[in-house]
């Protein structure tokens, strides 16, 4: 990282990841951080989240929050872009903007009318591996939130007259997030290259050729297949009681007949990776040089026993903040680096990435902060780390739990993100004692296992050659 | 970045702002108890008491930021706001931020252009370990000549990648084009040359003279009482100057008529427009922030939004917002579009401008604003404690009263459609200044 990181363009971080129907950085913002940056937080105790199944199949979390009288009402869908039909890339994301068109029973523009005039934000977003809606309240429009929400959950109405131009909306969204970025461009062409097979090479946004030929009919078939009640989770945090949820979900949600089952989410998955690979993209508006270093690494979804606890330890201690090595050693000591660290995506349904990235300081020069940034993941793969530094990365996780409950929305996605990657409610409240279990030895052994510089995936994104610095 | 600045449809720039500052209150629901907390010293600050979480939110601000970085020093503000937990008092770099991170507080300084302002959350149990070290940082930070150089570095290196950038580039045009001669025309992060120029002495000297009791706004959110904060808030402050020195800064009215071109060859052209805007204390600023709310504030129900986005899909975001700072207003258009179709999406901009300044809002559209700008408070400003300290903070930073969440209900009914339509004339009838990033425009079908 980079004190001033936050204006840096790009940092190889997971940035685009997670796509929102409203402009980027408005309530979208404090959400897709929380959901990106670490699917994995534990539920305090004595904190009350209570969690049950409708008749539909519908799941539902309440997680209590009296403070103030506000409620975020969430509806996650078990479907993301890697869940897509092959060539109909960007249909999930698509399809998310479609939701806020008209339904048989309300005109378009009715549900966010609503909510305005109560005062209330709403967005929504798409990712890999799910869908979501929510909407920010006051407790007392909680149920009409619900009835129009569940309402659109079946009874869209999908013309070409509204398709048309939204599909040109989500056109100049691309536009805006990739095509006029050269990070993003780089980052796509990264994923496409790590994972060679699964899904997650292809970007959640889509790519533009196939995107440009998203139809009707591939809309009315997604919206068939994915959208019920039994594919879906309702997340309510705030300032309401699970009893007056049971009710309420139960007179809208639940007046909804369930859908038909859908198979396991079974994806393509990676083959053997054999080879280091590069990508490179060299652009006339890029003047300070970077790179990233990837690899294909377990989520906490499919690792084995305390593996996800370790890599996520282990991004913390290598890269995750001015106290970790790679901070200390190529910013602090050595100097070489304006920027560098870790990145972990933990949360996700199949396996993941594993990041490290780096930019040269002054007359230093990106090979030499490369060759830094590996020789810091060589030192943790031959020595380890010490069990002083584990106990500093551990107390910070499970401390950045208590100040996640000062967000009500935060801690609705960290529910609904989990949830809808597979874990379950025991999964998040045990997750303290799984990160406070992982020792020395087992960080050491994932970074050997799984960061073999033999088998990664290295993007550069340099200035053009003949553009001045 | 300059705080009166729009990037390709991110609201966030344009809109944070005005947030906090006028979508203040709703009935009822937005009842917190602010009290009042006066220290020996003379340090004031707003405390809402709560101990739901054991948790303890302040946020500052100290008057001053880059407008008072001197003349060649540009990015001074921003390069001091890196360095607070770089060594303070007797505690070097490393020791310092080896005991926060023990301390498990996050402490944040941020450089604006009209203020720094600083921010630490804290565990009620580490309250005694968190409040020294940000006493420290206050009050003796070091300065010592390797942070200073290694953040410095880190600046200029961000500066650097973002020189080729055509926002960055377009941004620093519009700041220059609009604030000619004024401190808001220059860049707040400064260049490598301002940057490599600025010593560890500056930085002394520019703490000395913006660190002080005078110009310090303090808000408090959080398992603490009022007793034990007024003895904090003396240990925190109380050692600062009675009065900070700063450089007297001019109002400035931003230069419109006139047309910025940036020209790249993009897929994608930038939009940005600016109107006259209305200061805070201004009888009309209410008027105009609920004009604002129907012309390109609301989320999905914008008559922008709803002209450029939705019925024609020009655009992914299109927004627009009242700015105030402290020496300069303007209303901020902005949109990002498909190169091929600028011109046709600008001239839809300018009439959907022009039909409201001269034809105003409709009856429904003002009532369906003041619903939402009434309920809105709660949601927007106070669903968290770092959102309601740094509400708290706002309000005393404009002056607008310990009890305006409960005056701002009945100054919203009180707007008539009289005077949103005066007021939508007074701002809209204006040529605004218009930057185009892009390739240049066809000019068949521009309005």
């Amino acid at each position: 990282m980079n004190r001033f990181a936050g204006r840096l363009a790009g940092c190889f971080t997971a940035a685009a990841l997670v796509l929102g129907t409203l402009s980027p950085s408005f309530a979208q913002d404090k959400v897709a951080a929380t959901v990106a940056e670490k699917a994995d937080a534990a539920k305090p105790a004595g904190s009350g989240v209570t969690d049950f199944v409708l008749d539909n199949g519908m799941q539902v979390v309440v997680i209590p929050d009296h403070r103030a009288p506000i409620v975020t009402h969430m509806v996650w869908y078990k479907i993301g872009s890697a869940d897509e039909p092959p060539g109909k890339s960007g249909i999930a994301h698509f399809f998310e903007h479609l939701m806020f068109k008209g339904t048989k029973n309300h005109k378009p523009g009715e549900f966010g009318a609503k909510v305005a005039e109560n005062g209330g934000s709403e967005n929504a977003f798409t990712s890999y591996d799910y869908t979501a809606f929510f909407q920010t309240v006051a407790p007392d429009v909680l149920g009409t939130m619900m009835a129009y929400e569940a309402d659109r959950m079946r009874n869209l109405i999908l013309t070409d007259d509204v398709i048309g131009p939204e599909r040109d909306v989500v056109l100049e969204e691309r536009r805006m997030r990739v095509e006029t970025s050269p990070e993003a461009l780089l980052d796509e062409e990264v994923d496409a290259t790590l994972f060679q097979n699964h899904p997650y090479r292809i970007p959640v946004i889509g790519w533009m050729h196939e995107m440009e030929k998203l139809n009707r009919e591939d809309a009315v078939a997604f919206y068939n297949r994915y959208y019920a009640p039994n594919n879906a989770i309702l997340v309510v945090a705030g300032d309401v009681d699970a009893d007056t949820v049971r009710r309420l979900a139960e007179s809208t949600y639940g007046k909804i007949p369930r859908g038909p089952d859908l198979p396991p989410r079974v994806r393509p998955s990676e083959p053997e990776q054999n080879t280091a690979r590069t990508v490179t993209l060299k652009d006339d508006r890029v003047t300070v040089p970077s790179f990233s270093r990837a690899w294909v690494v377990p989520s906490y979804t499919t690792a084995e026993k305390g593996e996800a606890e370790a890599l996520d330890l282990l991004s913390e201690i290598l890269g995750g903040g001015v106290r970790s090595r790679l901070y200390q050693q190529l910013i602090v000591k050595s100097g070489v680096a304006s920027s560098a660290g870790a990145y972990y995506e933990g949360g996700r349904l199949d396996s993941t990435s594993f990041s490290l990235y780096g930019a040269p300081r002054g007359e230093a020069t990106l090979q030499t902060v490369e060759a830094a940034v590996d020789a810091e993941l060589q030192r943790i793969r031959e020595q380890g780390v010490t069990r002083e530094e584990l106990q500093k990365a551990k107390t910070r996780f499970v401390r950045s739990m208590i100040f996640a409950r000062d967000n009500q929305a935060g801690m609705a996605n960290i529910y609904g993100s989990n949830l809808a990657t597979g874990g379950t409610i025991a999964d998040i409240e045990q997750w303290p004692d799984r990160i406070e279990a992982v020792t020395p030895d087992q960080v050491q052994a994932v970074a050997v296992k799984y960061l073999v510089p033999e088998r990664s995936v290295t993007g550069y994104l340099l200035p053009k050659e003949g553009a001045s610095n | 970045m300059n705080r009166l600045s729009l990037t390709a449809g991110a609201r966030s720039a344009l809109f944070l702002p005005i947030a906090a500052l006028l979508a203040l209150a709703t009935p009822a629901s937005a009842e917190v108890a602010i009290q009042e907390v006066k220290s020996d010293s003379g340090v004031t600050a707003w405390l809402v008491e709560d101990y739901t979480l054991p948790l303890i939110t302040i946020n500052f601000a100290f008057g001053g930021g880059s407008t008072q970085d001197p003349a060649g020093k540009e990015g001074l503000a921003t390069l001091m706001s890196g360095l607070f937990d770089e060594g303070a008092g007797d505690l070097d770099s490393d020791t310092f931020q080896s005991r926060l991170d023990d301390a498990g507080a996050e402490m944040r300084f941020s450089a604006g252009q009209d203020t720094i302002s600083g921010s630490m959350r804290m565990l009620a149990n580490e309250r005694r370990e968190a409040f020294d070290l940000l006493a420290l940082a206050v009050n003796k930070p070091r300065f010592d000549a390797e942070p200073v150089a290694r953040i410095k570095a880190q600046l200029v290196s961000s500066v650097a990648s973002r020189s080729r950038d055509p926002d960055q580039v377009a941004q620093v045009r519009w700041s220059e084009a609009v604030f000619p001669d004024h401190p808001y025309a220059r860049q707040d992060d400064g260049t490598e040359l301002s940057l490599n120029g600025i010593t560890p002495d500056d930085l002394r000297a520019a703490h000395q003279a913006m660190f002080a009791r005078s110009n310090l706004k303090v808000s408090v959110v959080g398992a603490i009482d009022a007793e034990t904060l007024k003895q904090e808030l003396n240990h925190l402050f109380g050692a600062l100057p009675q009065d900070a020195n700063l450089k007297s800064v001019a109002k400035v009215e931003p230069r419109l008529a006139q047309q910025i071109e940036v020209g790249y060859d993009l897929p994608q052209t930038s939009i940005r427009l600016a109107y006259p805007g209305i200061p805070r204390d201004d009888p009309q600023s209410i008027a105009a922030y609920l004009m604002n709310y129907i012309l390109g504030g609301g989320d999905f129900s914008s008559r922008l939004y709803n002209e450029v986005r939705e019925k024609r899909g020009l655009a992914y975001g299109i927004n627009s917002g009242m700015m105030n700072q402290k020496y300069a207003d303007a209303l901020v258009i902005g949109t990002a579009t498909r190169s091929d179709r600028a011109s046709e999406t600008l001239g839809i901009i300018r009439d959907v401008v022009r039909q409201l300044a001269e034809q105003g809002p409709t009856q429904q559209e003002l009532a369906d604003a003041k619903k939402y700008v009434l309920g809105a408070y709660a949601i927007n400003n106070l669903d968290s404690s770092s959102a309601i300290a740094s509400t708290l903070l706002q309000m005393q930073i404009f002056d607008m009263g310990i009890d305006y969440m409960q005056r701002r209900v009945k100054m919203i009914d009180d707007v008539t459609l009289d005077d949103v339509k005066s007021v939508a004339k007074r701002l809209l009838s204006a040529e605004p200044a218009v930057m185009i990033v892009g390739p240049p425009l066809s000019t068949e079908k521009q309005g």
